[in-house]
Order: structure tokens, then sequence, then C-alpha cells
């Protein structure tokens, strides 16, 4: 009798164990969480204040002249992206292709390990890369040589993840093509690639919400501008770096702006994010059907 | 090998002149993509060449940081840098695993779908806006409520003693866990996941509890790829630099305190190399982020390894 009732409490406390622990698991995941909707919060509520039709479209004012905006930052951030993307596609496709194409073997293998220890490499590094490639020979710095380190800072997400969605094509369609005496290029741009490229424009636009928001590589390639610029080839406002320099400025004034630009990269950034998983249900039941 | 994927064997063999063009393309463009990894290392070699010649290994045991007399020592970052880090990844584990065995085991899907999409959300916001949450919220939020608290039970050991600034390697290693937590959630989530069933149903059958299963069977069976996750994280960690820079307090001194304000190898760069002015500074300055490039391929192939030895590497 007593055994058994030794057992009884022992279970008892098992349990409880057991009810404290998913508890504790709980609150683990919910710090998280509750985390990014404070962070959120506090974004939205300091950041609304500064977001106006002024802050969108005007340039900077200088200390202690209130209003101003950050427009050339939002105009330099599209270039800088619109040029990395350009830069990035191609190469990143062709690599992804390759290694759908030719799979196996210590090359390709070797390529992904690459591509995947690019991924892992700090932005800092690849910001002194683009320095010391592009800045330091021309000896000026220039918006070009930031969408180089954007560029190098996408093409890890862009080569792995198109590669999987060229092999997420049945291969019964690539060999229906062939059999219909199409060559491989055709079959390749005419059947797997469409078929893959809603999958690829998920990864294109989870790429840009990768660096839309990045500063650090900016610091000494874009290097920032008070005018509207547009030349890639002369410094360039970024709106992520006004951010960060007004953001350690003393000045109430621009901090305010620094939460408004704030308020922007991270809409940005959703807007992209929610995109790319809306795309990327699309592409999953394209290939079902 | 050959035999695992004969069909691509086949299917990509090129004869035409369109397919070989095609082929050649590819290639090149493939080639250009290595060779741009390649590049980075080179470059940053060749960049820190002076810094190296001049210094030598000496460079990474100096502690003195000396832009005037241009003596230049990387100790006090690499202390910066491994000691954020490792508050970060010590929290950062701890919750991580923690929310992922939620995640996997005990969520209800009502629960454990948007728990999941809110803490992927985390690894979305961009650094910058963690940099400017962390200096004007969580920085004097340490200094009056957390620092207080901490110092008063645990302020007889050296790492709690000491004047609270806000910013320093507390504020910004709380700031990293921060960031790197939706790493360790997400990878261990799927790695739990993808445990057989049949090994919590012995469990079960043997009497455990669904806690014990998840812990003592579930855990043990997925360590290798949680280990990956969290050595990723780790790697992440290392190189963050904006906004540790925004609340580390940017100075570069070895302190046993937690709050005290210091410098990461990432932070200094970021601050000082548009200021760098002769060129054995600037030469110092690559030479840190040559060391921050190799610490981080090293700790990312290391977890790399790790998790594709349990998933595949196509999946990562």
């Amino acid at each position: 009798m007593a055994q058994s009732a030794s057992k009884h409490r022992n279970l008892a406390r098992r349990r409880i164990v057991g009810w404290l622990g998913v508890s504790v698991a709980l609150a683990c995941a919910a710090i998280g969480a509750i985390c990014l909707l404070i962070i959120l919060g506090y974004v939205i509520v300091q950041g609304a204040g500064a977001v106006n039709r002024d802050f969108l479209t005007q340039l900077p004012h200088p200390v202690g002249v209130p209003g101003g905006g950050v427009g050339n930052g939002i105009l330099g951030t599209f270039i800088i992206l619109g040029i990395a993307t350009a830069m990035a596609v191609p190469i990143g496709l062709l690599t992804a292709i390759y290694l759908s194409l030719f799979g196996r073997g210590p090359i390709p293998e070797g390529l992904r390990f690459l591509s995947d220890v690019l991924s892992g490499v700090p932005s800092i590094a690849i910001g002194l890369f683009a320095y010391a490639v592009l800045v330091a020979p021309l000896k000026h710095f220039s918006a070009f040589s930031a969408s180089f380190a954007f560029m190098m800072l996408m093409l890890p997400l862009l080569v792995r993840t198109s590669e999987q969605a060229i092999r997420s094509v049945p291969q019964t369609v690539r060999e229906g093509a062939l059999a219909l005496g199409m060559s491989n290029f055709r079959a390749t741009v005419r059947i797997v690639l469409p078929t893959a490229m809603p999958a690829i424009i998920t990864a294109l636009l989870l790429a840009i919400a990768r660096v839309i928001g990045e500063t650090a590589p900016l610091l000494f390639t874009a290097f920032g501008s008070q005018f509207w610029e547009m030349n890639p080839n002369k410094p360039m406002a970024v709106l992520a770096l006004q951010v960060f320099t007004y953001a350690i400025t003393p000045y109430a004034n621009w901090q305010q702006q620094a939460w408004g630009g704030a308020l922007l990269l991270i809409g940005a950034v959703f807007v992209l994010s929610l995109g790319a998983r809306l795309m990327l249900r699309r592409a999953m039941r394209g290939l079902e059907a | 090998m050959q035999n695992a994927e004969p069909q691509f064997r086949r299917v990509a063999r090129f004869v035409s002149p369109a397919d070989r063009g095609f082929a050649a393309v590819v290639y090149a463009g493939s080639i250009l993509f290595a060779l741009l990894i390649v590049g980075l290392f080179v470059e940053l070699v060749l960049g820190s060449w002076p810094s190296i010649v001049k210094f030598g290994p000496a460079f990474i045991f100096n502690s003195s940081w000396d832009p005037i007399t241009s003596k230049f020592g990387a100790l006090p970052m690499i202390f910066g840098t491994v000691m954020t880090s490792l508050i970060a990844i010590v929290l950062a584990a701890f919750i991580g695993i923690m929310a992922a065995v939620f995640l996997a085991d005990f969520a209800p899907r009502w629960l454990g779908q948007p728990l999941s999409f809110l803490i992927e959300l985390l690894a979305a916001v961009p650094s910058v806006v963690y940099g400017l949450w962390g200096l004007f919220v969580l920085a004097p939020f340490m200094r009056t409520t957390i620092g207080p608290a901490l110092q008063h039970v645990l302020g007889w050991t050296p790492l709690f003693s000491g004047p609270i600034v806000g910013v320093g390697l507390l504020t910004a290693g709380i700031i990293l866990a921060l960031m790197i937590i939706p790493t360790v959630t997400a990878i261990s989530r799927d790695v739990i996941a993808a445990i057989p069933r049949d090994l919590r149903e012995a469990s079960m059958a043997l009497g455990s509890t669904k806690w014990e299963t998840a812990i003592r069977v579930v855990l043990p069976a997925a360590r290798v790829g949680i280990f990956g996750a969290c050595v990723l994280a780790l790697g992440r960690a290392l190189g963050e630099t904006i906004a540790v820079t925004m609340v580390i307090g940017n100075r570069p001194e070895i302190s046993a305190s937690l709050f005290a304000p210091s410098y990461t190898l990432a932070s200094v760069i970021a601050n000082e190399f548009t200021e760098a002015t002769t060129s054995i500074y600037i030469s110092a300055l690559i030479e840190l982020g040559l060391i921050l490039f190799l610490v981080s391929i090293v700790v990312n192939a290391l977890a790399r390894l790790m998790i594709w030895s349990v998933r595949g590497s196509e999946r990562v």
C-alpha cells in the first residue's frame, strides 16, 4: 500500500514538473513574440508623428531648422536596390541553373558550400570588399559600390532558393519538353524557368527584404548625401543610413525623423516578407496543379 | 553518387550549338559567382597586408588601440565581440530551444502558427531599427531598472559591479539575443519536428509524460541539429554591426563589468573607417574585418556541416 502511494505521489510530482516545463516553454515562445510587438509598438507610435508628406518628399534640413524629410534617401534606396537587383538576378539565376542541372559532384557541392559561407559573412566585411574594389581605386564614394555590396548580400539567398525552385519542377516536365524535340536551352528557358518563376520571385523579394534595412556596408560605400543625387557614380543618400546618422545625433528633431525612417523601413520589410509568403503559396499551388 | 541521380547526367548532356552556348553562359555565371567569393577573401588579405606585416601576430594580443601614435591591437575588440556574442547565445539558446520545443511538440495549431509567424518577423526587423530601439528604449530601461536590480542581487560579483551607463556589453548582448532568437527557434523547431514519431511513441509507451519525452528523448535525438542552429546564430551575433554600434558605448577598453561600455570588431570598423586618415590605420581596420571574416567562416562552416548532417545539403 505504502509503495503504491509513493508511486502515486511520484507520478503527481512528474506531472507537475511537466506542467511547469510546458509553462516555461510557452513563456519562452511568448517572449519573442511580445518583444516583436513592443518594438513594433514603439516604432509605430514614435514614427507615425514624423511621417507626413514633407517627410517623404523633402530634402533634409540643416540642424536647428525644423521640418525637412528623407525624400532623397528614399530615392537613393530605390536606385541602389534597383542596380543591385539588376546585377544579382542574372548571376544568381545562372548559378542556380548550374547547380540544379549538375546537381551532385565535388564542384557543385563546393559552390553550394561557398554560397552558404557567403551568407554568413558579416555585411560589414562585404562593405570593406566593396570599398577595396570600387571606392579605394576610384578615390570617391559611390552609390554603385553600395549596389555591389548589396548584390553580394543578396546572392546567397537568391542562389539557394532559386536552385530549390528549379529543382522542384518535376523532372517529367523537363523530359516532356526534351521528348518534343526542344533543346536543353529552350526547355530550361521556356518551360522550367516559367514554372519555377513564382518561387524565384519569392526568393528575390526575400533577398530585397534582407538588404533594404542593411546599413553597415553603406557607411563607406554610398556614404550619404544632402542633395537629390541620381548619379550612381556619386555618393548618395540612403534611408537606412539616414536613420542611423539621425539616431546618434543629440537633436530631438532628427531623432524623431529617425523613428519615422525606421517605420518606413519596417513597413517595407514586412510588406516584402508578406508578399513573399503569398507568392510562395501561389508557387506551391502551381506546382501541385 | 552517379547512381543516385542518373537523370541529371542524362538530361544535362548538351549537344546542339544553342545548348553549348547556353552551357557556356551558365558556367560563366557560376564561375563569376565563385570568383566574387574568392575575391572577397583576397581583397581583405591585400587590404590588411601592411598591418599584418607591421604588427604581426601581436595584433591579436595587443590591447592598445591608439590611432594618434599608430599603435593598433585588436584585443579589446575581440573581447567585446566574444562577450556580447556569449551573452547573446546563452540567452537566445535557452529561450530559442524552449520556444522550439513548445512550438514543435506542445502548441495547439491556433497558438503555434501566430507565435511562429511573430517570431519569424522578429528576424525581418532591420538591424538599424533594433539599434534605434535599443538606444532610446532598452538602454534607458537598463540604466534605471534592470541594471540596478541586477546589481542589487549580484553586485558582489565583478560582472555586475561598477557604474551603470545604460549602453554597454549587457545591453548589446540582450539586443543581439533578440536578433538571433528567430534563427535558433526556426531551425530547432524544424529539426525537432523531423524526429521520427516512433521515438516519441516508444517513450510514451514506456510511461514517460509528454514533457519527459520532449526533454529526455526528443531533444537529445535532435541535439546535433540544434547545436548547429546555435552555432549559426552565434555567427550572426559575431558579425552584427549597426545595432551593436548603437548600444555598446564604443570604448576600446577591457572591463570585467558587463555594464561597462566596450567595442566590437564590427562596430569599430563602422565607427572609424571613414575617419581613418593614415593608410596603416585603414589597414588595421581592414585586418579587423579579415579576422571577423575568418571567424565567421569557421563558425558558419561548422554550423552548416552540423545542420547538413541532419537535414541534407539541399534543404537548408
